[in-house]
């Protein structure tokens, strides 16, 4: 587990806002996903949002990048108001990083021309510069040596640190994580966590829906407990599971941690 | 029992009985392993017996292969093959003028040439995109230039005089190029968000595929002038190829999207995450993925399109079939039709069964989808 991992420097942050989230209500029909969701997300603070399945946390980060419309409320991003505009949307997302639960590699393409393919169609940079570039952030996640390969011939923990990289390439402002591990077998859950600590360590701004508990001890300057829509509880790491407040993180708490 | 164990030294694997290898395994497997099988090889067995005897004589050793008019066939009870070398270069030009039959070659050599590299395994994907694109966008006028003339000096053929193979190759050439690229639009279309464009697209689908495809080569040769206002006129061939594109787009649509429809909604995610706009999304990540999905689908759209330019002969225009139709009705040559549509069945199979071997070949390189 990550714990045994260096914990990356909780360095005081600045007060430049990077996510500002605004009671955002979003309804499935009339199903209400989200319920009045306020957050408020700083320059490299790293936050883990957890929950019982369903509670909408996947949905409340995918609004963030606009993978899902919310129907009242609003989100700052990057200084940058969330709106139907599309174009405006593009330009958010490019500084919006995001990984999959399950990664959503490009399966007719090469782990390279994965990792290059934003900066040259995005980003308008040349073939090659762009696949240096890319070469750069393989060499980051530790598979330089899989850059030809097709995605189809990695393990998952290779396809998800790849994955990490294609993001990484379109240097993001932010990182947002959902459920990186959960389609990962056990053994190979660590060498992805520790691609996400070292970037914790460069100060990336970073949302992370996981349940890896560990990971969120370490790394996070804030968890955030969600269930049924709502926000419950947010705390730093050591007062939310030495202290739990509400009883539904209570109950959450020993569910996942003594299962 | 123990001592023989304990002494036991292993004895060499037995060679599997040899009814289960080799020539006579197969065939005991695969033809005589039930009493139904038994009896349906051997009913196939007796028809082969009774059916390739007569069939290879009327084809080859009963045949005339030489002689210049049908008197020469008189002697044989096989086929007349005279008949078709007779008229061979009219069953590839039509009514092409002789003295400019070397502008079909030339344009035929040309695209052979061109697009060689296309089927070379050596030459990279991307070359190979570049290049058929290419190919797509200048040899069609290339290609019309020297088939109709009246630039640079060559002398103008009109479009009636066009016929035979080249025709019908014209026609399906057209066909296909045209009816892909508009039946992938059309399938985007049909699943777009904006509810003008996809009631357009559904509409236009259901329409063309509701048609029978004689009925639309009838309307642009009967009705559609009528429409017209007096002294307007569209070429023949035009209204054809018009008429065939759309009718084959709209099932075209209809295949690509299947294709469209396997793709997984992370991979549109994926793509939108890293700001990718929705036609680089399609044209880069979602496309080749679906296109790649239906080879099978498109090829057989594109089967059925080639032999749909038959029907061509319903508006008077002499294609590959209707030429070799006209040919069986010449006074000088009645009663050979079977050699005709023989050839003409010859000459169709050939092409349908080269586009089905492609693709057969590209589905398999294209694969990278490796299960591990």
């Amino acid at each position: 587990m990550p714990e045994s991992a260096a914990s990356p420097a909780r360095a005081p942050l600045s007060d430049q806002v990077m996510i500002h989230m605004e009671r955002v209500h979003k309804w499935y029909g009339a199903f209400h996903v989200l319920k009045d969701i306020n957050l408020t997300v700083q320059k490299s603070e790293r936050i883990v949002i957890c929950g019982p399945s369903g509670s909408g946390k996947s949905t409340a980060i995918r609004c963030i990048n606009r993978l899902e419309e919310y129907q009242r409320g609003r989100i700052v991003v990057d200084g940058r108001e969330l709106s139907n505009d599309v174009k405006l949307i593009e330009r958010i997302r490019r500084e919006v990083g995001m990984v999959f639960q399950h990664f959503n590699l490009f399966p007719h393409l090469t782990v390279l021309e994965n990792c290059a393919l934003a900066p040259i169609w995005v980003r308008k940079l040349p073939r090659k510069q762009a696949e240096e570039l890319a070469m750069r952030y393989l060499e980051r996640v530790k598979i330089p040596e899989q850059a030809h390969k097709y995605p189809g011939q990695l393990s998952g923990g290779q396809q998800q640190r790849v994955a990490i990289a294609r993001s990484l390439c379109m240097n993001p402002k932010i990182m947002l994580f959902d459920e990186p591990t959960s389609a990962l077998d056990p053994e190979m859950i660590k060498e992805v966590l520790d691609t996400m600590i070292t970037l914790a360590e460069d100060g990336m701004t970073m949302i992370c829906v996981t349940h890896e508990m560990g990971f969120a001890k370490t790394v996070a300057h804030r968890v955030i407990f969600m269930d049924s829509g709502e926000i419950i509880e947010q705390n730093s790491p050591a007062e939310f599971f030495n202290n739990p407040r509400s009883d539904r993180t209570k109950l959450f708490l020993s569910q996942i941690l003594h299962h | 029992m123990a001592e023989v164990a304990k002494s036991r030294t292993p004895h060499p694997d037995l060679p599997p009985p040899a009814s289960a290898v080799g020539v006579l395994g197969w065939v005991r497997r695969n033809l005589f392993s039930s009493p139904l099988n038994i009896a349906l090889t051997l009913l196939a067995a007796y028809l082969l017996y009774a059916m390739i005897p007569s069939v290879l004589r009327w084809t080859l050793f009963d045949a005339t292969w030489r002689g210049d008019s049908r008197e020469a066939c008189a002697a044989n009870r096989g086929a007349c093959w005279v008949f078709i070398r007779i008229h061979f270069e009219q069953f590839m030009y039509g009514f092409y003028p002789d003295a400019q039959r070397w502008r079909v070659n030339s344009a035929a050599l040309l695209l052979i040439l061109s697009a060689a590299p296309l089927f070379v395994r050596a030459v990279p994907g991307s070359v190979k995109l570049r290049l058929g694109l290419s190919i797509l966008a200048i040899y069609p006028i290339i290609a019309f230039v020297l088939f109709r003339g009246g630039l640079f000096g060559l002398p103008e053929v009109e479009t009636r005089q066009w016929g035979g193979l080249l025709l019908t190759l014209v026609i399906a050439g057209v066909g296909m190029a045209a009816a892909l690229p508009l039946g992938v639009l059309l399938a985007l279309g049909r699943r777009s968000k904006m509810p003008a464009i996809q009631t357009l697209c559904v509409t236009f689908i259901e329409f063309w595929r509701g048609v029978p495809l004689i009925t639309v080569l009838f309307m642009s040769s009967v009705m559609l002038p009528l429409f017209l206002p007096a002294g307007v006129s569209f070429d023949k061939l035009l209204r054809a190829l018009i008429g065939v594109t759309l009718f084959q787009a709209a099932y075209m649509a209809e295949v690509v999207r299947g294709g469209l429809q396997a793709i997984p909604k992370g991979q549109f995610e994926a793509a939108a995450a890293l700001g990718l706009s929705y036609w680089k999304t399609m044209a880069l990540i979602v496309l080749p993925q679906a296109l790649k999905l239906v080879i099978p689908g498109i090829v057989n759209t594109f089967i059925a399109l080639f032999k749909d330019t038959s029907l061509v002969l319903i508006i008077g225009l002499f294609d590959l079939m209707n030429i070799v139709h006209n040919a069986t009705t010449n006074p000088a040559w009645l009663g050979f039709s079977t050699e005709g549509y023989v050839f003409a069945a010859a000459v169709y199979w050939l092409f349908c069964f080269s586009m089905s071997r492609y693709s057969q070949s590209l589905e398999k390189r294209l694969h990278t989808g490796h299960k591990r």
